[in-house]
């Protein structure tokens, strides 16, 4: 089953895990799955429209799903969703 | 022994004072680390502008851009938000003419950067480094709202920052190379070097060449966020222009920030660990081709730290410092 690095802002939300369990075969049944178990993480990872929230990022392994086929993105059982918040640098 | 033959022209140039001599800056391959015979990685070594980064062209084209607008003169604050390169680039354009700098910069970046803002002239504002960038962004903009004094350039959301690649860096690595790019990598931090460069390539090679960000898998002590809502995109940003976006780990970072030296002779801070081993991974899984990294900045300001030196197991507050 897909593993989901949970961020620290979003702990709180998941009961203090650092790292949970959630079936799925793309990105967005992950997340609805992790939802359902923990629904209050809903507000802060989707926005009205069903679409990730702006400033959320989250990444198959290593790579950001926006730049990818987004909510979409296959997910392997093997593979790991990171989330994050946007952060910027310069 | 006579001298070497010279190839190139100019020479590194002849410039009338320091800010001319932004830019132009050499492009070397890097053979060693270069993963398939086919594939050639170069490295576009920004960290031999003038402060040693690549903020150097963005500071000259912000402030050049207020001047051209008639929003600046003489004696005007300059309030900037910056993690440093930034800030260190803008010491020296306005110490050189003559702008009061104040710099909001996190409190969890590397020593050299105060000493560095403090010898251009800088007044340095610290933010809570738990922040990041964010935090410094978001007490600058606070600032400039209340005091109409400040004049604030803001790198991320000024058009000046990509267009001096746009109109630099991007023209520099097409003539170089011949306008034969495969893959072009650069760090994420606002934006400016990968939207710049991005749009040039993109409307000179099309789909041949594939832009690609690196970005930092922030450590979680400076995750310090209130809710995923204060995460923040820089609004010169646009993600369809990027082909992929990949973290790195600040444990790769410096794993690769080492290898560049050691097996390149390449002094380079993190962040550019970080995306030469993206570059490296984009060149693997090509058959031939250019790839082409910026080296955004050079060693000096995290010699502190001990990457260069200490194991890895043994560099103080990995996790909690903000390298980009």
């Amino acid at each position: 089953m897909p593993t989901i690095k949970i961020p620290p802002v979003l702990r709180a939300s998941v009961g203090g895990e650092r790292e949970v369990e959630a079936a799925g075969a793309n990105v967005r049944e992950v997340l609805r799955a992790l939802v359902a178990a923990h629904p209050a993480t809903e507000s802060q990872l989707f926005g009205g429209d069903g679409e990730l929230n702006r400033y959320v990022n989250v990444y198959l392994n290593d790579e950001d799903v926006r730049v990818l086929d987004g909510l979409d993105t296959t997910v392997a059982p093997s593979d790991s969703l990171v989330i994050l918040p946007a952060m910027a640098g310069g | 022994m006579s001298a070497r033959e010279l190839h190139n022209r100019p020479c590194g140039g002849r410039y009338g004072d320091i800010v001319q001599s932004i830019g132009n800056t050499p492009i070397v391959e890097l053979k060693r680390l270069s993963p398939k015979p086919g594939v050639r990685l170069w490295a576009k070594l920004e960290s031999h502008n003038p402060t040693g980064s690549v903020k150097d062209r963005v500071a000259r084209a912000l402030i050049e851009d207020a001047e051209e607008k008639g929003a600046i003169a003489s004696g005007q604050v300059i309030l900037e938000p910056t993690s440093g390169n930034t800030g260190i680039s803008l010491g020296m354009l306005c110490k050189l003419k003559g702008y009061p700098l104040k710099v909001v910069m996190p409190d969890n970046v590397t020593p050299e950067r105060t000493q560095l803002l403090q010898m251009w002239g800088a007044e340095i504002i610290y933010s809570e480094g738990s922040k990041g960038s964010n935090g410094a962004v978001e007490l600058a903009l606070e600032m400039a709202a209340a005091d109409s004094r400040y004049y604030m350039p803001y790198q991320y959301g000024n058009e000046a920052n990509p267009l001096a690649h746009y109109n630099g860096t991007a023209v520099e690595i097409l003539e170089e190379l011949d306008n034969d790019v495969s893959a072009f990598v650069a760090g994420l931090g606002t934006g400016g070097t990968l939207m710049g460069n991005g749009r040039r390539l993109k409307e000179v090679l099309g789909d041949a060449v594939k832009i690609v960000a690196a970005e930092p898998m922030q450590g979680e002590p400076v995750q310090g966020l209130r809710s995923l809502d204060d995460g923040f995109i820089p609004p010169i940003i646009d993600l369809s222009l990027l082909d992929r976006k990949i973290f790195v780990t600040n444990s790769d970072a410096i794993v690769w920030t080492r290898r560049l030296l050691d097996e390149e002779g390449i002094f380079a801070g993190v962040s550019s660990g970080a995306i030469a081993r993206v570059a490296a991974r984009i060149a693997g899984e090509l058959d031939e081709g250019n790839v082409v990294f910026v080296v955004a900045d050079d060693g000096w300001k995290y010699l502190s730290s001990g990457v260069y030196t200490r194991p890895l197991e043994e560099i103080e507050n990995l996790e909690s410092t903000l390298w980009w």
